[in-house]
């Protein structure tokens, strides 16, 4: 196994040229937290972004911060926070879900279009990343966006590229917009809630004007009564009104209890990082349906006894399922499907997630398009070859 | 009159009299236009000076429709311009003399509203403040507000990305989307995500958003709504000086303070806008922003005394809050209108440059110099809180070489705005405008990475032609496979 370390965009278009030269797969790595998300890669060799590192840019009162696609996230993540700003869209940390060690990246937050509970409101990485640049599959060292929150000049390869897995190109520097952080947070609690009525209340809470960044539910487990959450972040006199008014929207569900900044925020990071799973043998599902289909799909899951959590109003539904077999991916796929949305293995062993499909498959027109933006920048299927799809 | 277009292929022009047929034969009844002086109702957008009459125009009222149009229209090889309303200020949307002209205006219907989960579903040709018209009597809204929000479509919405003033809180059209009804240009229809926040495989919605009609045609549209606010108060901010407001905008960011919109309007466009609106705008400042902030009356009130604090602190000479909903109309109406107040005193270009915020005094500096030194006169209008430029340079249609200085000076104008670290277009898209200019901001290999997505999806290049790249951008016929 070779270990390609580039230290330079340049350095980095060459290891991509003497791949493709030589037909030789490679497996794209950040700080290899996430490396049990999407199919296994088999390549001889591994091109790592770990010495393209280093903040580029950070203008606080532009808010916007740039990054080498290496630089651990936590760089940014303290140099924002010393500037009282945060990368919006809250990313999950993998490391909990995995036992993995080492940094996340920059890099791979972009690659894997990472986001967490904020995303219901304040958007995905996708939503925050504003420019980029990276080598793709033909060695060419390609740019697009730039520095600024608003642009539309030319194809917008930017969101294009979040989430593509390594499969299209190796990032070797991405912009985000950022936010400050708010002033302060809380969390109202109901307790004792059903699925269904759990996801009424959170549809209650999101569509009034509140603004609730995490709207998540706790199903009943091993004695502990179930607890429907709602986050609402912003300056003390606005929490205090806010409190008090979803507190009379959320009446009919029953008691209110709060919880103040640091319980809360522990809180989130758990489901954020789906600490649930944590250090279990279980394989991992993850949906993503519109919220008010996840009763059903609760309730179709039930013969697989998954252990559940509910994040995004209900959009993300998180399933322990037992790993033995296909870790129940037939079935869930098809359960994905009937709830108008679709899920990925987000934990599973190596084998599995080679004999499965990780990814829900889709359609076969759509399928057509991604095979093409695949052929539009790396032809020769140089790029972390399977990583979503078999032959992609 | 500096933009070239393409001569029409005589090939195209040969088998005009199938076209008609073979579309006459998908669309029934009145929905393909060939008379000349209906057509020319089509020969142009709102980049009024460039124009060329279609070949015919089809007007479908379903996604089938579409797909059989798009098929013969690929399989023949013939151009296909797509159209919303046609209120494109970069020329997204002016067709050429062999191009069919597909118009999505009465595909106009609401298909689905789902407020537990805050999606709506539409048909493409329906218009921006209609879907929200829908939604409003249940206090909910779709939020990106292009000024042209009254006419234009979800459909233009989608190809140009568009934003509006409301955007450095909501969000442009990309963030706002969650599925497409796409028709390929061989005439499949594809679905593309739906309700779920996140959809399977590459982003195909942030591609296709933006793309400005270059890589197939989309005929629904699910959009995000959102619940109103409690409130909503826009306030006036009058300055002396233009860097006392610049420096205003830096420091209500820097505090950690978002308003909903921060606009900027300088002399010129103060009293152009005032003219016609009559919203109380102040008459004796050089530069003014209209900052809005939202929520109940407590959280309004907190947040403006934190925002007119750091603004005394720049000396700002006039403070003036909407004390009524007439007001804030007022208010609103006066920016949304700049556009057609200026259009009311003189012909202009509208350029739509963003540099990054910190760079507001050099722009405006810059501005003022390429503007005089061409001689002639500039309105600004910006979106100030995420440097979204919107010079209006004023000339007289009637005098050729004015409109050509009025085009050089706008191109100048973009220049600047990229060496300064920022980019053509904010949120009209290039279009045939800015076609040319693409250069500026993007290398030989951005550009052919572009060009090879448009091959892979429309490889005849008949999608939307001579917009968006410039006439000879580098392109791969095919694929190219292993050296």
């Amino acid at each position: 196994m070779t270990l390609h370390t580039p230290s330079s965009p340049a350095e980095l278009a060459a290891v991509v040229a003497a791949a493709r030269s030589t037909g030789t797969p490679l497996a794209v790595a950040g700080g290899g937290t996430r490396a049990g998300l999407g199919r296994p890669v088999q390549a001889a060799a591994t091109v790592s972004t770990a010495r393209l590192s280093g903040l580029t840019l950070y203008e606080p009162a532009e808010l916007v911060i740039a990054a080498m696609a290496g630089t651990p996230l936590r760089e940014v993540t303290e140099a924002l926070a010393a500037k009282g700003q945060r990368l919006p869209f809250e990313p999950m940390d993998h490391r909990r879900l995995y036992g993995s060690t080492g940094e996340p990246t920059v890099g791979g937050v972009a690659a894997a279009n990472v986001s967490g509970p904020a995303r219901i409101n304040l958007g995905a990485a996708r939503d925050s990343m504003i420019g980029l640049k990276f080598v793709n599959g033909l060695s060419e060292d390609v740019k697009s966006g730039g520095r600024v929150m608003k642009n539309v000049t030319g194809l917008d390869l930017v969101k294009a590229l979040a989430g593509s897995f390594g499969t299209l190109a190796v990032f070797h520097e991405v912009c985000f917009k950022v936010l400050p952080v708010a002033e302060g947070e809380r969390t109202l609690v109901v307790a004792g809630l059903s699925i269904p009525r759990a996801v009424e209340a959170l549809s209650a809470a999101l569509g009034s004007p509140f603004e609730p960044t995490g709207a998540a539910h706790l199903p009943a487990a091993a004695g502990e009564a179930a607890r429907t959450l709602i986050r609402i972040e912003g300056f003390s006199a606005s929490l205090a009104y806010r409190t008090d008014a979803l507190s009379k929207l959320l009446t009919p569900f029953g008691a209110i209890e709060t919880l103040e900044a640091d319980a809360s925020a522990t809180l989130w990071a758990g489901i954020r990082d789906a600490a649930l799973f944590a250090g279990t043998d279980e394989a991992v599902w993850r949906f993503s349906v519109p919220p008010s289909a996840a009763p059903a799909l609760a309730e179709r899951l039930a013969p697989l006894s998954p252990r559940l959590v509910l994040d995004w109003g209900g959009g993300l539904v998180w399933a322990g399922i037992a790993a033995a077999g296909d870790a129940g991916a037939k079935a869930v796929h098809a359960a994905a499907k009937a709830a108008s949305g679709h899920a990925t293995l987000a934990r599973a062993p190596d084998q599995v997630r080679l004999a499965v499909d990780v990814f829900s498959p889709p359609a076969a027109p759509l399928m057509a398009i991604q095979r093409k933006m695949k052929m539009s920048f790396d032809p020769a299927g140089v790029l972390n070859p399977g990583r979503m799809y078999p032959g992609v | 009159m500096t933009i070239a277009f393409p001569a029409p292929r005589a090939d195209v022009l040969a088998k005009r009299d199938r076209v008609v047929a073979a579309l006459k034969a998908i669309v029934p009844g009145e929905g393909v236009i060939t008379e000349e002086k209906e057509r020319r109702a089509f020969e142009t957008d709102a980049l009024t000076s460039y124009r060329r009459v279609p070949m015919v125009v089809v007007l479908p009222e379903t996604t089938e429709q579409v797909a059989a149009i798009m098929a013969f229209c690929h399989a023949e090889g013939v151009p296909v311009v797509a159209r919303g309303a046609g209120t494109s200020l970069c020329g997204g949307s002016i067709p050429q003399e062999d191009a069919v002209v597909l118009g999505v205006a009465k595909m106009n219907r609401v298909l689905d509203v789902n407020f537990a989960d805050r999606t709506m579903r539409v048909e493409a040709g329906i218009t921006n403040l209609a879907i929200s018209g829908e939604v409003a009597h249940a206090g909910f809204f779709y939020a990106p507000d292009p000024s042209s929000q009254l006419a234009c479509t979800i459909a233009g919405n989608v190809a140009m990305n568009s934003g509006g003033a409301h955007c450095l809180k909501y969000g442009v059209t990309a963030n706002n989307i969650l599925g497409l009804k796409l028709v390929t240009v061989e005439g499949e229809v594809v679905e593309i995500g739906g309700g779920a926040l996140d959809s399977p495989g590459y982003d195909l919605i942030g591609l296709l958003v933006g793309s400005e009609g270059q890589l197939g045609v989309v005929t629904e549209v699910t959009v995000r709504i959102l619940r109103h606010a409690e409130g909503a108060r826009p306030v006036l901010f009058g300055f002396r000086e233009i860097a006392q407001a610049g420096q205003t905008v830096s420091d209500i960011i820097g505090a950690g303070i978002i308003p909903v919109a921060i606009e900027y309007m300088d002399r010129e466009a103060i009293h152009i806008c005032e003219a016609f609106a009559k919203a109380g705008y102040p008459l004796d400042v050089e530069a003014m922003l209209i900052i809005e902030v939202e929520g109940s009356e407590a959280e309004m009130e907190a947040m403006l005394a934190r925002i007119v604090e750091i603004a005394r602190r720049h000396d700002v000479a006039t403070v003036k809050e909407s004390k009524s909903a007439m007001e804030t109309a007022a208010i609103w109406k006066g920016r949304k209108s700049a556009f057609g107040a200026t259009g009311r005193v003189a012909d202009y270009i509208c350029m739509d440059g963003t540099i990054p915020t910190g760079r507001l005094p050099d722009v405006l500096a810059g501005i003022d110099r390429i503007v005089k030194g061409y001689g002639l006169r500039v309105a600004n209008v910006f979106h100030a809180g995420d440097g979204n430029l919107h010079p209006l340079v004023m000339f007289n249609v009637n005098d050729p070489a004015e409109q050509v200085k009025a085009e050089h000076a706008g191109e100048d104008i973009l220049r600047l705005c990229v060496q300064l670290g920022g980019c053509l277009t904010g949120e009209h898209g290039v279009g045939i405008e800015k076609r040319d200019l693409m250069r500026e901001q993007f290398t030989e290999v951005d550009l052919l990475q572009q060009t090879r997505i448009k091959t892979a999806l429309d490889p005849k290049w008949i999608l939307n032609p001579a917009k968006v790249f410039p006439l000879d951008a580098p392109r791969d016929e095919a694929p190219r496979e292993a050296a």
